[in-house]
């Protein structure tokens, strides 16, 4: 199925923490590994990285945030693709996101949650095995 | 002169060819090394053994000296710490001005020597708390500070005058000194007498902690108002903390780390002239920033090397002429990302090895993390740990007992030299490119600190590298045996109240008068912090201030560089 088409990544940086260097390395990583990946820069509005996702037509995005605020932004972004009709796009999570706040992050949708020291190989097959199949 | 006469040096190189030959091969046969190469994370080949061969060019005078003596090799004091303990000064801060105001009385109850302060991302963005960018990081990764009320809470009976206090903040840098030169005011505190230390370090924000407001021209300018306005108006006061720190978190190694920092310091000297300053007038006040790692060898050199590299510069490239323009003074804090979530108490050693690098190294200031730390702020009790971990180094390991003991020691005066020789190699080539902002403005410092962020995650992913409790020695299903510090979202609605009481009762047509005035200043070119203490001094909020600044200067594009 997908022998033409790569596997399109939007890695955004929802908050206003500049700690950017596991994005980074997660965007890079994805990108070696044959995806097509577009990276936002920091401090995105939900409402900006759910346009990025449209324009960009991406199969997954991919949330990185160390401020914890992503009790507060978490639930907007996920409004947000509801509403823009982008139910089918895939959304993973990574940073400082304390263990007791996973579940429920979960059930907003986000389907995997990452924390500190995650091998970039874990997060590639995820990618691989979760994306969803374009119609 | 050199160390060694040539014979001698003659003589050590045949008998080591001959060890190589006999007593060597018969080791190596028996156990094998474990790697066909030994790396430091800079990357530079560390050999078996050092031996004078490898110092043969070193001429003590020259090239170490006396502590307290150019090159300030050995340490910008005679006594070190037999005279005075490095400033145990914790990076502290989070909620309210009330709840940290708390902690920093803890703090200093259980013997830390100086304050540290960390804001929350709206303060260090320059938005006020009740900003819709400021909605759910109010007081979250530090502390919120909106106004002059806030900072007076901050200080409350802490006499600015009995200690000094370091803050972590560099856009609105200007701000926030404004607002803590008017509690010192209100204390009584005289001018001349308020000390501590401003990051204030716009450059690396573009290329490392990321956390710019303004174009890269109008941030050196703000970095320069306060050289400027402290060499004249608060002696005690170091203006800028040209920071390594971030550049290492950001994934530099530490030869990057040394090069960058320093060049980033050419960079402010230059633009403090231009000022019509000389260099004698304000270089003694600029402090620096390291991140210390835990390859302890590696870490030691590089600190040995930033104090020569910086002391020659200042001397050959500024022509200084006073002593203290070329020393080099320096804060150091543990490194955050090498701190792991996994087996959290792991941690505390990690912390403990490269805090006495950086004291091994001649600090003069030092900030321990917590355990906790790559998964929260942290705890009091996690604080309390990383403090003593501190006050254990300065009181039972004896390192304090003597000026630079590692001197001397082949390999690290080998390894120092080589630091000093490769962050040579980059200045040089950041001159080429026409300067600090110039080489932000192609991404070179990005790439170069990306490229290494990368490769470090590489090699731990191909277990290349190994981070005990992480890729190996692992726990299955661990449970998090900490208790973690949460931040009570209650702290943004109320200080998002407090901050609209403010703004309601105060003189608003003063406020309205000093905005005015400012954005006059600020199109002007003139210095702007009289003007930005007299904003503060009406509860002019931060955010007002910095939205001033962000009409006449414009807001920083983020280059973005994978």
């Amino acid at each position: 199925m997908r022998t033409t088409k790569k596997i399109r990544v939007l890695i955004a940086k929802p908050g206003l923490d500049s700690h950017d260097r596991g994005a980074k390395v997660v965007a890079r990583a994805l990108r070696d590994a044959g995806m097509e990946v577009i990276y936002t820069g920091l401090r995105q509005t939900p409402e900006q990285i759910v346009e990025t996702a449209l324009q960009e037509d991406v199969d997954v995005v991919g949330l990185s945030i160390l401020s914890g605020a992503h009790k507060a932004l978490f639930p907007r972004i996920m409004e947000l693709l509801k509403e823009r009709g982008l139910m089918d796009v895939m959304v993973f999570a990574g940073g400082i996101i304390p263990e007791e706040d996973v579940s429920e992050m979960k059930k907003l949708g986000i389907k995997e949650i990452f924390g500190p020291g995650t091998p970039t190989e874990t997060i590639i097959q995820f990618v691989l095995e979760n994306v969803p199949k374009r119609t | 002169m050199t160390m060694f006469d040539e014979k001698k040096i003659e003589e050590i190189k045949r008998e080591r060819q001959h060890w190589e030959k006999t007593t060597l091969p018969k080791w190596i046969r028996q156990s094998p090394e474990c790697k066909s190469e030994f790396r430091n994370h800079s990357g530079m080949l560390i050999k078996r053994v050092y031996t004078p061969e490898d110092i043969k060019n070193l001429d003590y005078m020259r090239d170490l000296g006396f502590p307290g003596e150019y090159p300030f090799l050995r340490g910008v004091h005679a006594t070190m710490y037999r005279g005075r303990l490095w400033t145990m000064r914790m990076f502290a801060g989070y909620g309210t001005a009330e709840q940290t105001n708390q902690r920093f009385k803890y703090l200093l109850k259980e013997g830390e020597t100086g304050l540290s302060t960390a804001f929350d991302y709206p303060t260090i963005m320059g938005y006020d708390s009740d900003h819709p960018m400021a909605r759910g990081e109010v007081g979250v990764c530090g502390v919120a500070i909106s106004s002059l009320k806030d900072m007076e809470i901050l200080f409350d009976g802490i006499p600015l005058d009995k200690v000094t206090t370091s803050m972590t903040i560099n856009g609105p840098a200007a701000m926030l000194l404004a607002m803590y030169v008017a509690v010192g005011d209100k204390q009584g505190v005289s001018r001349e007498k308020i000390g501590g230390t401003t990051q204030n370090d716009n450059l690396k924000e573009f290329f490392a902690q990321k956390l710019c407001i303004f174009p890269p021209k109008p941030s050196v300018k703000l970095t320069t108002d306060i050289i400027e306005y402290c060499a004249r108006h608060l002696p005690k006061w170091n203006p800028v903390s040209i920071s390594g720190y971030h550049i290492r978190e950001a994934g530099a190694t530490a030869l990057q780390e040394l090069a960058f920092t320093l060049y980033d310091g050419i960079a402010y000297v230059e633009s403090t002239l231009e000022r019509g300053l000389k260099v004698d007038d304000f270089a003694h006040r600029l402090s620096f920033f390291f991140a210390s790692h835990s390859d302890f060898f590696e870490e030691i050199a590089k600190f040995r090397a930033a104090r020569r590299l910086w002391a020659r510069i200042m001397k050959e490239r500024f022509h200084a002429k006073n002593p203290r323009s070329m020393w080099m003074r320096m804060h150091v804090q543990t490194s955050g990302c090498t701190l792991t979530a996994q087996q959290p108490l792991n941690n505390i050693i990690r912390t403990t090895i490269q805090a006495l690098a950086a004291v091994l190294g001649g600090t003069q200031s030092l900030h321990t993390n917590s355990f906790d730390e790559a998964l929260c702020l942290p705890t009091e009790e996690a604080v309390r740990v990383a403090l003593r971990t501190q006050q254990i180094i300065a009181h039972e390991s004896g390192v304090t007992n003597t000026v630079d003991p590692l001197a001397g020691s082949y390999y690290i005066e080998a390894l120092t030299n080589e630091m000093e020789e490769k962050a040579m190699e980059y200045i040089r080539k950041i001159d080429e490119m026409g300067g600090a902002t110039a080489a932000i403005e192609r991404g070179f410092f990005q790439k170069e600190i990306s490229d290494s962020a990368y490769r470090y995650q590489t090699e731990i992913d191909e277990k290349k590298r190994i981070i005990v409790g992480l890729n190996e020695y692992t726990i299955e299903e661990e449970e998090c045996p900490i208790e973690l510090l949460r931040i009570d979202p209650k702290v943004e609605k109320e200080q998002v109240a407090q901050l609209q009481k403010l703004k309601r009762e105060r003189d608003n047509r003063k406020v309205k008068e000093v905005l005015e005035k400012l954005h006059y200043a600020a199109e002007k070119d003139e210095n702007l912090m009289p003007t930005i203490i007299e904003a503060v001094k009406a509860y002019i909020t931060l955010g007002e201030i910095t939205d001033v600044l962000r009409k006449v200067y414009g807001e920083y594009k983020e280059l973005i560089v994978i």
